[in-house]
């Protein structure tokens, strides 16, 4: 859990499932992941990353994964500890 | 007779601003237009506005023929009020996802010990700083109220079909008359199987543009996307129209161009069912609904067949009742 992303995907995402359990490809949104909760998710990251998802990014596939939040913020530039 | 093609805002001509036919704000001249029959009334607020007898008569008649058109399903019938308690935008979501647009109520509540101050503070006119929030406010949507009175009741296999009338309040101050910050909407809603509620959207969005076509209105159905506040609510805007959840029915009222929701017909899939805990068998329920925007149908009526209704084809006053 010291993967920032999991620590924020356990924080703001209200998953039906124990994060930990989840692969990085595991699909999110199956995992639980509503509308709602990729919101929050998003400003949390924007927040932890320092960095500002632009328009064409605000879309459902940039939140589906852990491995795609991981790509979408290495294309942002923020550096993500693995 | 002036209707918005005699306004010379034809399919083609330039876009506003662009050509000395068409009035620089097409929304402003219509508004003034309005103003001028007696039709809409101005307050001094944009989007609030008293409206003549004629104008009801319109939104009668529209009311009569949604009626119609949902009678075959044998709705249960209810009216809701304005107000509502505020805890219901938050089960709704709308505290989230449009804090722009909800209202709630403040009342005076500090009593006595607190009159003088109160007193003082209207005498410069910042009166509202001293009030309390009362737990009540403004319906969003017309069939918000309906889910809560739904909770833990057992909905039938086959569904059940609602018929709502409500008003409800956006906070959106606009020259546009038909971008009104009250306004009444005449629902017709589904609660049941998911499938089921799916076949309820999609029926009344044909339903729809034949009761406006029956009406003469140029109407067409496209997809649309609610306006989710801030950049984050493109999110939910991009996933809203990816699933195909909102139908919008557009009609010119100030603009060929650019054509005015008049109806809307929604998929909720189970996002009430879940806040409310409505339970179909051994599952959450689905939801739809199908909402008529009854004054934006009267204003594209007006748009259309011109400011005088006495003057309306037969076909038009016929299919309103009159």
């Amino acid at each position: 859990m010291d993967e920032p992303i999991r620590r924020i995907l356990d924080e703001h995402a209200h998953l039906q499932v124990d994060v930990a359990t989840l692969g990085d490809d595991s699909d999110l949104y199956q995992a639980g992941l509503t509308s709602h909760s990729s919101v929050s998710l998003m400003l949390a990251l924007e927040d932890e990353f320092d960095v500002e998802f632009p328009q064409e990014m605000l879309r459902k596939k940039t939140f589906e994964s852990i491995s795609a939040i991981r790509g979408a913020l290495a294309q942002l530039g923020a550096v993500v500890a693995r | 007779m002036t209707t918005l093609a005699h306004r010379g805002a034809e399919p083609g001509a330039p876009a506003p601003g662009a050509g000395a036919v068409t009035h620089s704000d097409p929304y402003r001249a219509f508004r003034d237009e309005l103003f001028a029959a007696g039709l809409l009334v101005p307050t001094g607020i944009d989007g609030l506005y008293l409206r003549s007898e004629v104008f009801e008569s319109i939104v009668r008649g529209i009311d009569a023929a949604v009626s119609e058109a949902a009678a075959a399903e044998a709705p249960t019938i209810y009216h809701f009020p304005l107000v509502v308690p505020a805890r219901l935008l938050e089960q709704t979501d709308y505290v989230r996802s449009f804090p722009d647009l909800i209202g709630v109520l403040d009342s005076y509540a500090k009593g006595e010990a607190g009159y003088a101050d109160f007193l003082a503070a209207a005498e410069e006119g910042s009166w509202p700083n001293h009030l309390d929030h009362t737990g009540l406010g403004l319906c969003s949507a017309a069939c918000h109220p309906l889910y809560p009175m739904l909770a833990g009741r057992e909905v039938p296999p086959r569904g059940r079909c609602f018929e709502i009338f409500g008003q409800v309040f956006r906070h959106e101050p606009s020259v546009d008359p038909a971008r009104l910050q009250v306004f009444r909407q005449h629902e017709v809603v589904f609660v049941g199987a998911p499938a089921d509620a799916a076949a309820h959207r999609d029926a009344w969005v044909e339903r729809g543009l034949a009761l406006h076509r029956r009406l003469g209105l140029e109407v067409e159905a496209v997809a649309a996307n609610d306006p989710f506040f801030g950049r984050s609510g493109k999110i939910l805007a991009a996933n809203q129209r990816a699933e195909a959840l909102k139908v919008e029915l557009v009609a010119p009222i100030c603009s060929f161009e650019r054509p005015t929701a008049i109806t809307s017909a929604n998929c909720h899939l189970d996002h009430f069912g879940m806040a409310f805990g409505l339970r179909h068998g051994e599952s959450v329920a689905h939801s739809a609904c199908v909402g008529f925007g009854l004054e934006r149908i009267a204003l594209a009526l007006l748009a259309a067949h011109g400011l005088e209704p006495s003057r309306w084809p037969s076909s038009v006053r016929q299919e309103l009742g009159w």
